[in-house]
């Protein structure tokens, strides 16, 4: 990597809070936010539990100013991706050297849901405006039109990698010069459609998600936003303050194995890995903290835990699954543990894989199991793989 | 930066996957939608793995197959596809069966199906290909956003690059957007045609082997304030490549039939685009967010043969520069440069 | 037994759109998945919601599935004695 790429802001939406200060706390408190669902209706709402942002979607358009007829997807990314903008002090986002990547997977689909239940009955039935939004880019342009961002706009959707594929995609257009500052991340709200479609795979836990443990059911899924401003070294002249972090590295693979499981021997999640070393310049001993994607299923934490055997071994950096406190939150996920990772930097601390109990057979190394406070934390790798094979990992590292 | 376009593969409502048969004949519509003409899919895929795949991801993985046997590439470094409404046909039924069941006793293949980066998973699969895959969904900006994405990826070293544009037309599709009042019925004046497509490219930097055509630039603009903002735009992104409308042998025209849909494209008849020769060729594809890849696939065609069917009349050759410009709603507006080989 | 084996070749070609096979091309003891037949993961959980929607059976323990799923014989033993009796995993 040459020209730097530079984290003016962050900002992140979770079921562990409202905005950056209400997450670290949680982490740092080790409270989780896995409960039974409160805003999203389902047949399922006794038996699964979920990550869910804990708020109603007049509460979070209250916050905005949005319409309340909004998805809810669009509601909790306007929310993540103004408190970055505020953050980083970027008063210009409709300035020709700004862009908007946001990735998300279900675009305004709980809307949708509510549409077709009239429509499926009936072709003439059910509301138009509930499908207006429907798309993954309308959801990501009602966001930039809050945020004033007109310059460069676009969405990402690689199933749980798609945040991750925005945030470097981002980095590639301050790269190539195109851009100044790249407003980059995600957001994906729970909707029935995903909650079902996951059910029907059998990957769900009816408890709270237990990652990288020898007895894991399964994952919990999750909802949220995160967002990073991204600058160049010329943006971050202009906004006089100090970056977070760097991000140092990236890379994007494909499992090419199947369509929603991972290779036993992990081969996505090793070259996405490597790829992002390689591309940092960086050995696997110059990493300090892995923050895991560590779902809680069968299948993902033996492939990672395989392509991490492959890559570490002997030296295993300490690392941990954030997933046990918010949940998968899909499209959402790569940027709230990106922001995770900046904030494992910033503060020095390693965030707890919370309720691990039994480590894998298979491996010789575990999570972290309890928060470690005063770490010198330098370079974190942060990994995020998806259905599809698709396999992102980034690399922070201390500005 | 420069790209070459190596190949192409086209699936569309013409006879796009065979040159010959394109330039024979021209495919028209009585109805308010087109559909594409199909190839037969076992000559692609393995009857194992087609049997799980929606249209739109047979037509996506044809046509990519198309573009990599034409370019004789088998695994390229990178894969991008562009989709503005992904897997309809698969959301559409996980949806349906959800709500007629009440969530239970749900068949895990339609979801699994309707995310929106199968289409470009699937291509992976197929080839074993464990590079860098993305997949772009923004709207009609989707296939621009990959075209720039290709581009930067080209620069840094990477190379060929896969690159596609897939949308498809469904009855719930066609329907919802009926009611929106974006097509005419049949036989009224003014009519808009629903159309869809899978059009596949290999772009690489350096005009190896025999390309088809030169990629010069791509640009959005998104909500201009006014129509002359648009042809601010048009100015300042043809004189950031050297180059004035004078040079413009042919400007693709985004015109759909619809006369209030096409007002700002009528303007700038009237005024950038005054006495060039012009070509809708959504009059071919009919209109989908990510139309701008067949109208692609029509410019790098044009320019290789130096010819054009007997039935695209107004064209004049030779041809070397080609202006393609996109646009829906008048909120999405992007310019697409390309240009005959030296 | 044999219409109940011969049905459910029918529906697991029809299930899992396996359009190049007949009834008559899958042996009752030719095994279904890996080699054989060659079906996946995802064609385990298909036949899962077939098990339910058409015969009441609710397999909630995928990792019976191998086991239930081998053949069409193993099928079919399996939907005789549970039949009418909905599962519950321990």
């Amino acid at each position: 990597m040459s020209a730097p790429v530079l984290i003016a802001g962050i900002g992140v939406v979770s079921a562990i809070g409202m905005d950056t200060g209400s997450n670290l706390q949680s982490l740092v408190t080790e409270k989780a936010g896995i409960g039974k669902m409160r805003w999203l209706q389902s047949a399922h709402a006794a038996e699964l539990p979920v990550g869910e942002v804990n708020r109603s979607n007049e509460e979070l358009a209250n916050l905005t100013g949005l319409s309340a007829r909004y998805p809810r997807t669009a509601l909790l990314s306007a929310i993540a991706a103004r408190e970055t903008l505020l953050d980083a002090g970027w008063d210009k986002p409709d300035s020709s050297r700004t862009g908007f990547i946001s990735a998300n997977t279900v675009g305004g689909m709980d809307k949708t849901e509510e549409f077709f239940k009239q429509f499926s009955k009936n072709p003439a039935a059910g509301k138009l405006s509930q499908v207006v939004h429907h798309e993954c880019g309308a959801v990501t342009e009602l966001v930039a039109d809050f945020l004033g961002i007109r310059h460069f706009v676009s969405t990402v959707s690689t199933a749980c990698s798609s945040s991750a594929n925005a945030i470097f995609t981002g980095a590639r257009l301050i790269r190539a010069g195109l851009l100044d500052f790249a407003l980059v991340g995600g957001a994906d709200a729970l909707t029935r459609f995903t909650l079902n479609g996951f059910n029907t795979l059998m990957i769900l836990d009816k408890e709270p998600c237990q990652p990288f443990d020898e007895n894991r059911r399964g994952l919990n899924l999750g909802e949220g936003s995160a967002y990073l401003l991204l600058a160049s070294e010329k943006g971050m002249r202009m906004l006089n303050k100090n970056p977070y972090a760097m991000l140092r590295g990236y890379a994007n693979a494909n499992d090419a194995y199947h369509q929603t499981a991972s290779s036993p021997e992990g081969t996505g999640s090793f070259l996405a890995m490597k790829g992002a070393l390689d591309k940092a310049g960086m050995k696997a001993t110059d990493i300090d903290y892995i923050n895991l994607h560590g779902t809680g299923t069968q299948n993902n934490d033996i492939a990672e835990g395989t392509a991490i055997r492959l890559l570490f071994d002997p030296a295993f950096p300490k690392m941990s699954s954030t997933k046990a406190y918010t949940g998968h939150t899909l499209g959402a996920s790569g940027a709230v543990e990106a922001v995770y990772s900046i904030l494992a930097i910033q503060h020095g601390i390693i965030f707890p894989n919370l309720r691990f109990e039994t480590p894998m057979k298979e491996f010789s190394f575990h999570p972290v199991t309890r928060l470690m406070k005063h770490q010198r934390i330098q370079n974190v790798l942060s990994n995020s793989f998806g259905f599809g094979g698709n396999c992102s990992s980034l690399i922070f590292s201390a500005a | 930066m420069k790209v070459y376009i190596r190949s192409t593969g086209n699936i569309s409502p013409q006879h796009s996957l065979n040159p010959d048969a394109f330039f024979s004949s021209r495919i028209s519509t009585t109805e308010n939608y087109f559909k594409s003409v199909e190839p037969d899919y076992d000559r692609f895929v393995d009857s194992k793995m087609i049997r799980r795949m929606s249209r739109i991801v047979r037509m996506g993985v044809a046509a990519a197959i198309t573009c990599l046997r034409n370019g004789n590439v088998e695994n390229p470094a990178a894969i991008l596809t562009a989709t503005a409404y992904g897997c309809l046909e698969d959301s559409s039924s996980f949806l349906r069966r959800m709500i007629e069941f009440e969530e239970k006793m749900l068949s895990p293949t339609a979801f699994i199906q309707s995310t929106h980066n199968t289409v470009g998973a699937q291509i992976a699969l197929l080839l074993k290909c464990h590079n860098y895959n993305n997949t772009i969904v923004h709207r009609a900006f989707s296939f621009e956003n990959a075209l720039t994405e290709a581009m930067m990826l080209l620069q840094e070293g990477s190379g060929p690059v896969l690159i596609g544009a897939v949308d498809e037309i469904t009855d719930d599709r066609h329907a919802i957007l009926s009611r929106f009042g974006l097509y005419k019925k049949t036989g009224e004046e003014g009519r808009n045609i629903a159309g869809e497509g899978a059009a596949f490219f290999l772009l690489e930097s350096q005009p190896g082997g025999s390309p088809q055509a030169c990629l010069q630039d791509v640009q959005t603009l998104y909500e201009p304030e006014s129509v002359g903002a648009v042809e601010h735009a048009i100015g300042n992104f043809l004189d950031e490549n050297g180059l004035s409308m004078r040079d413009m042998d042919l400007i693709l025209t985004p015109h759909t039939g619809n006369k209030k849909m096409d007002e700002p494209e009528n303007h700038l008849l009237n005024s950038v685009f005054r006495g060039k020769a012009c070509f809708p060729y959504k009059s071919l594809c009919g209109d989908y967010p990510t139309a701008a890849g067949f109208g692609l696939w029509l410019a790098a065609l044009l320019l290789k043969e130096q010819n054009a069917p007997a039935w695209m009349s107004g064209i004049r050759f030779p041809i070397r520069q080609i202006l393609l410009h996109n646009q829906n709603g008048n909120e999405h507006h992007s310019f697409i440069l390309i240009s005959a080989l030296d | 037994m044999d219409n109940l084996k011969q049905k459910l070749k029918e529906q697991v070609i029809e299930r899992l759109n396996l359009k190049d096979l007949k009834p008559e091309n899958i042996g009752d003891d030719q095994p279904l998945f890996v080699e054989g037949i060659g079906l996946d993961s995802i064609d385990a959980l298909e036949l899962i919601v077939l098990l339910q929607q058409e015969y009441n059976i609710k397999l909630s323990n995928a990792e019976d599935g191998p086991r239930v799923f081998h053949s069409i014989r193993t099928m079919a033993d399996y939907i005789t004695a549970n039949s009418g009796i909905v599962k519950i995993s321990p």
